[in-house]
């Protein structure tokens, strides 16, 4: 499958935002709950908020690029009854939506406490706009892993862990670039951040890990065989009805060498996961933030590796007939 | 599931390859219903064109015994068409009256997401109109009416000088298309992936005779008399009501 650099930066920079708004709504929870030992400004939740929102901002404005009629994007909202990308177009702007009024709220210090529970502790507009925006943020996960986990006909991705592994490495950058925002900032939450950073990019590895573990024990469905219905051990495709290119042979193949793909996919997990981690440890030791903002920077490099060989390493059964130029 | 279902029948035991029903699609469609199909640097070293159909051709077999196979290939029109439910605008659709998989390029945006869930490698992008696009199973030529009724057929179909296509409804069981996939044992393609499709083909048949020493040599004439046989009485009955007379 060809890499589309759109795509690319839309589902790592999402990721990122979402992440980060989660990691936002976790910290302020950790103080509720009286895990911390104090609690934080509404400007250090609106500033990280207006972070989110420009990785989200910016990775809708790549995906414009992947549409030829962008004037037409409106459409895409019909069809979220079947098709997930539909409902990746409407839950983004949801969160997007959600967490402007999330921030809105904690930058006007705006907490009328809405329910109080019988352990003393209350729910405050604030804490339930979180929820809420943490809440979409993972749909909105699920639904962009499920619009690559759905295509039956690229085995490599239809597999629950496409969705597993979009959350957790956006949860890991999101953790990350709070830990980095965090630390920045002088905020009681960065401890709590790089460590739930650690666990989280470590996790990540591990589920990137067994993915291609499965992936690389693939059977496959259809065969030469299926493809033309002709019973027979040796075909071999002549032409494919063409000398040049078509839509076809661009979309469904990649220019890389089986090896090139090979070498992105440790580069991947290197600097999307492994160094990322290392480095967040040093920022949590060291509290520098320039180590805790290298490692934003590095594993933003290794997520756009792992989304490349991801889609590289996406065989669609329609290659059976491009096989032959001539 | 529809009543009706058009599709084509094509006939792999006749198809010579010539790519007459290639030409003849994008002639007809590039200025029809769903055209243009344009082509991008047509005469340079790397052309590249929009195509609704293709003949592929493949070998089977090691070297004497071989056969070759040409392949057209355009969409199935399938009965459970996995392309349609994920488009995300409605573009693409499966009519209710004829079952025929289309796209509304005036509501595509190009996302090119109803590509990756086909099977079959046979929508095609146009890139300078920045849609989807695909065989119509010549919507507009099959209903048109000031066409006089045996011209009311896809372009592709009329073209093949071998009559390897045959198009109709396979769900009437006196179609034509229906009869050749009942007595030539039509099948589908990739039928793992639960796609229906609605298109058939007719597989290779070995047309071979078995002919024995004595069906060479004349053995009824066994008093080796070569003469005209008397002729009966205008009265007797002959064996075909015709000879002799
Ligand atoms: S052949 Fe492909 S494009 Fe045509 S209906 Fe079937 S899945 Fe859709
Ligand atoms: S039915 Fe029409 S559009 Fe489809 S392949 Fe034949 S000529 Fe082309
Ligand atoms: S025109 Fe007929 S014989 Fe020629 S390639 Fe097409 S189907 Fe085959």
């Amino acid at each position: 499958m060809r890499p589309a650099f759109s795509v690319l930066f839309l589902t790592t920079l999402i990721g990122a935002g979402q992440g980060l708004l989660v990691a936002l709504v976790a910290g302020q929870w950790y103080f509720v709950i009286g895990a911390g030992p104090a609690a934080e400004s509404g400007r250090f939740y609106a500033l990280g908020v207006v972070a989110a929102l420009a990785f989200l901002g910016l990775g809708l404005f790549a995906s414009f690029f992947h549409l030829a009629k962008p004037q037409r994007a409106w459409r895409t909202i019909s069809q979220w009854r079947t098709s997930w990308l539909s409902r990746e177009v409407i839950l983004l702007p949801a969160v997007v939506g959600l967490a402007m009024i999330y921030g809105g709220v904690h930058f006007l210090e705006w907490k009328p406490v809405l329910l109080t529970f019988t352990n003393q502790k209350s729910l405050d507009l604030s804490m339930a706009l979180g929820f809420l925006v943490a809440g979409a943020a993972l749909l909105l996960f699920v639904a962009t892993g499920m619009i690559y986990a759905c295509v039956r006909f690229m085995p490599q991705w239809s597999s629950a862990w496409t969705v597993v592994n979009y959350t957790l490495t956006g949860l890991s950058s999101g953790f990350i670039a709070a830990t980095a925002f965090a630390t920045w900032a002088k905020s009681p939450l960065a401890g709590f951040f790089a460590a739930a950073a650690l666990v989280l990019t470590l996790t990540a590895l591990v589920g990137k890990a067994v993915h291609l573990w499965r992936n690389g024990r693939i059977k496959p469905t259809s065969s030469m065989r299926t493809a033309i219905g002709v019973n027979h051990r040796n075909i071999r495709q002549m032409t494919q009805g063409f000398m040049g290119h078509s839509f076809n042979t661009r979309e469904f193949f990649h220019p890389g060498s089986p090896e090139a793909v090979k070498g992105v996919v440790a580069l991947g997990l290197a600097f999307g996961f492994a160094i990322p981690a290392g480095l967040v440890v040093a920022a949590w030791v060291v509290g520098e933030w320039q180590i805790a903002v290298a490692a934003v920077a590095i594993q933003y490099a290794g997520l756009l590796a792992e989304r490349w060989a991801f889609f590289a390493q996406g065989h669609h059964v329609q290659n059976l007939y491009y096989q032959t130029r001539g | 599931m529809n009543d009706k279902q058009y599709a084509l029948v094509i006939d792999l035991n006749v198809c010579v390859g010539c790519h007459a029903c290639v030409t003849s699609c994008k002639e007809w469609n590039t200025s029809g219903f769903a055209g243009p199909l344009p082509d991008t640097n047509p005469y340079g070293a790397e052309p590249s064109g929009v195509f609704f159909n293709r003949v592929q051709t493949f070998e089977c077999g090691t070297f004497p015994a071989t056969e070759t196979i040409h392949f057209p290939k355009s969409c199935l029109h399938c009965e459970e068409p996995p392309c349609v439910p994920v488009c995300p605008t409605g573009a693409s659709y499966k009519r209710e009256a004829d079952g025929i998989v289309l796209v509304d390029t005036d509501k595509c945006v190009g996302c090119k997401y109803c590509s990756w869930s086909c099977p079959y490698g046979v929508r095609e992008f146009d890139e300078v109109m920045g849609v989807m696009k695909k065989c119509t199973l010549c919507v507009d030529r099959i209903y048109d009416l000031s066409l006089p009724p045996e011209r009311r057929k896809p372009a592709c179909v009329l073209a093949c000088p071998s009559g390897a296509r045959i198009f109709g409804d396979i769900k009437d069981p006196t179609s034509a298309a229906s009869v050749a996939i009942f007595e030539s044992s039509g099948y589908q393609l990739m039928p793992e992936w639960g796609t229906s499709p609605s298109n058939h083909y007719l597989p290779r048949r070995k047309a071979k005779i078995l002919l024995h020493e004595d069906e060479l040599v004349r053995a009824d004439n066994a008093l080796k008399i070569e003469a005209d046989l008397a002729k009966p009485a205008f009265s007797a009955p002959s064996i075909d009501d015709m000879s002799s007379w």
